[in-house]
């Protein structure tokens, strides 16, 4: 090619590439918008929980807290039982983590396993995920009432303990595990509990990890079956007690934010350290 | 693969125990308890409980309060899906043309909202949405538009408690459009370009045709969470006004845990079951007459 040639081309390429880059600028644009007005509610929860009472209820609204006070936290912790509730919602983000091992578990039984009825139980593992709550809504609560259980911390975390998807989740990814490397760990005396926890669990890190995050999410946030199955209010988690400070208290709208700010920027803290493991987990959600 | 005697049984047990109490065994249950007139006082005693086989079902077919709650959430199906779907297609694409460290840290602000807890934002929205002091209404005064009645005006209420779970719900879509967006070869793209087409023409002609599965899978899974729309009314509405924002689940936790009527609302829990049953067979069905690429 000789420069002739570049020549011409040079001399039409600039109106398509400008072209091109207004297209690339207002794009960035809209998507700048389109963020700023998604965080938006989030960012006028965190203001208004520092407002004092009457400015949070002033016309025209501030933008910022004009005298920023943590008087609403406080209130929330002494004056309201958000302390217990706090610690409720931590109780049962814990019990979780025991579902998070009964998943793994039942998982590694599905992928390394022959044994008989398999087939049939995984079919029921996968036929769960198509049940609708509010199937189950009733009579799970007939069910824990049976069992004594309403009223109980275990009995607001059992329902949503273990979930399908988790189980096929997990399945999944322990198929990919050689099995020379178990039949390894076997041949060097390791038990069945020590090959579990010793060479399966650590090689399932990536999998662990996304589901423990999900699990984190849902159980922080869960309110269907608090709502249902905890009715003395030293049971409440947050998302209960939140939703009775929406009924009682409807003209405080700077203490509805505190609570708020208590019950979302945790979550928001864990998205924004783990977001690698929550889009991961989200994109599989695509796979069921 | 291994043949083991007990040893996978006592893996898989505990998780199956907890599947099959509560995934399971609640149909039965519900199946049983919906020909009955269960109520608190068959829950403190079972012999106060009676047959009346498809009594509650009866009941329901001339129930005006179950028929309003079918047609709320048929509005909240039309408006809401098609609302989830353009516009999280519409954010992924943009997200992946943009391509660059701004589309990136962007990203985030998209998918926020689908970790946080429903109870806490509808207090937020509710604040926004206040008559006398929320922001929307001092926006709107700004260009001359008086006390806009979000929650409270019957109509407008539906669209306010929908907007919400639009908002809510678009996070989770975009990271699912945006992973099949990734599952698309670059050579597609750029045979088309080599051809002569424009971005616009690539988009509509390969992309949007290559994303078929991604948008069929997006649309069944926005419906079956709409047919099942509760958190958003239930915090910010309660159902109301008037029943305008009551949906099917919304009607059913009433009836159950409010009316204590036990047997009628898991009549009514296995009617929305069947119906969204149906509506995803008819989807599937639809979908595999469509070309396969």
């Amino acid at each position: 090619m000789s420069t002739t040639d570049a020549l011409p081309r040079r001399r039409i390429r600039p109106p398509e590439v400008r072209r091109r880059r207004a297209i690339s600028l207002s794009i960035g644009l809209v998507l700048l918008v389109g963020a700023l007005s998604t965080a938006f509610p989030l960012a006028w929860m965190v203001a208004g929980s520092f407002k004092p009472q009457r400015e949070a209820i002033d016309f025209p609204p501030t933008l910022l807290p004009q005298e920023p006070t943590l008087a609403n936290y406080l209130r929330l912790f002494t004056e309201l039982d958000f302390g217990r509730y706090l610690g409720n919602t931590v109780i049962i983000v814990l019990i979780g983590g025991f579902g998070l091992l009964f998943m793994a578990m039942a998982g590694y039984g599905f992928a390394k396993f022959r044994f008989r009825g398999k087939g049939a139980l995984f079919f029921l593992v996968l036929a769960t995920l198509m049940i609708p709550v509010q199937v189950t809504m009733i009579p799970t609560y007939l069910i824990l009432n049976g069992m004594k259980l309403t009223n109980t911390l275990l009995g607001v975390a059992l329902p949503t303990l273990v979930s399908g998807f988790g189980v096929f989740l997990f399945r999944q990814f322990m198929s990919t595990i050689p099995d020379e490397v178990l039949e390894a760990a076997r041949v060097d005396g390791a038990g069945e509990v020590r090959t579990f926890f010793q060479i399966v669990l650590p090689m399932s890190k990536p999998i662990l990890a996304v589901q423990a995050v999900l699990a984190f999410i849902t159980g922080w946030n869960s309110f269907l079956w608090p709502l249902i199955i905890a009715s003395d209010q030293k049971l409440y988690t947050l998302s209960v007690g939140l939703s009775l400070l929406n009924q009682q208290l409807a003209v405080d709208p700077a203490l509805q934010m505190a609570a708020a700010s208590v019950m979302v920027v945790p979550v928001l803290l864990v998205f924004v350290v783990f977001q690698r493991y929550v889009v991961q987990g989200f994109a599989l959600s695509g796979l069921k | 693969m291994r043949r083991a005697t007990l040893v996978p049984y006592l893996f898989v047990t505990p998780a199956m125990v907890l599947l099959l109490a509560f995934g399971v065994l609640p149909i039965g249950v519900a199946a049983v308890v919906s020909t009955t007139d269960m109520n608190i006082s068959g829950l403190a005693n079972w012999s106060n409980v009676e047959f009346i086989g498809v009594g509650n079902y009866v009941a329901l077919a001339a129930d005006p309060d179950f028929w309003r709650a079918l047609g709320n959430t048929g509005l909240f199906v039309v408006v809401g899906v098609p609302a989830i779907v353009i516009l999280s297609l519409a954010v992924a694409l943009l997200l992946e043309r943009s391509g660059g460290r701004l589309a990136r840290a962007l990203r985030s602000f998209y998918f926020v909202p689908a970790v946080t807890g429903i109870v806490a934002i509808s207090l937020v929205w509710g604040y926004l949405y206040n008559t006398q002091f929320g922001l929307f209404n001092y926006l709107l005064s700004l260009v001359g538009i008086e006390q806009v009645q979000w929650l409270s005006d019957p109509w407008l209420a539906k669209f306010s408690v929908a907007l919400v779970a639009i908002w809510r719900g678009t996070g989770l879509n975009i990271i699912i459009f945006l992973a099949a967006l990734q599952g698309i070869p670059r050579e597609y793209r750029e045979a088309a370009a080599l051809d002569g087409a424009g971005e616009w023409r690539t988009t509509r002609s390969i992309v949007l045709p290559l994303l078929g599965f991604a948008i069929f899978f997006v649309t069944v899974t926005t419906t079956i969470a709409w047919l099942q729309f509760f958190d958003e009314p239930f915090v910010l509405t309660d159902g109301g006004p008037l029943g305008a924002t009551t949906s099917m689940s919304i009607f059913l936790y009433k009836e159950g845990f409010r009316l204590n009527q036990f047997g009628y609302a898991s009549a009514g829990s296995l009617v929305l079951f069947a119906i969204i049953a149906i509506i995803t067979v008819v989807q599937l069905r639809l979908r595999r007459r469509d070309v396969d690429y």
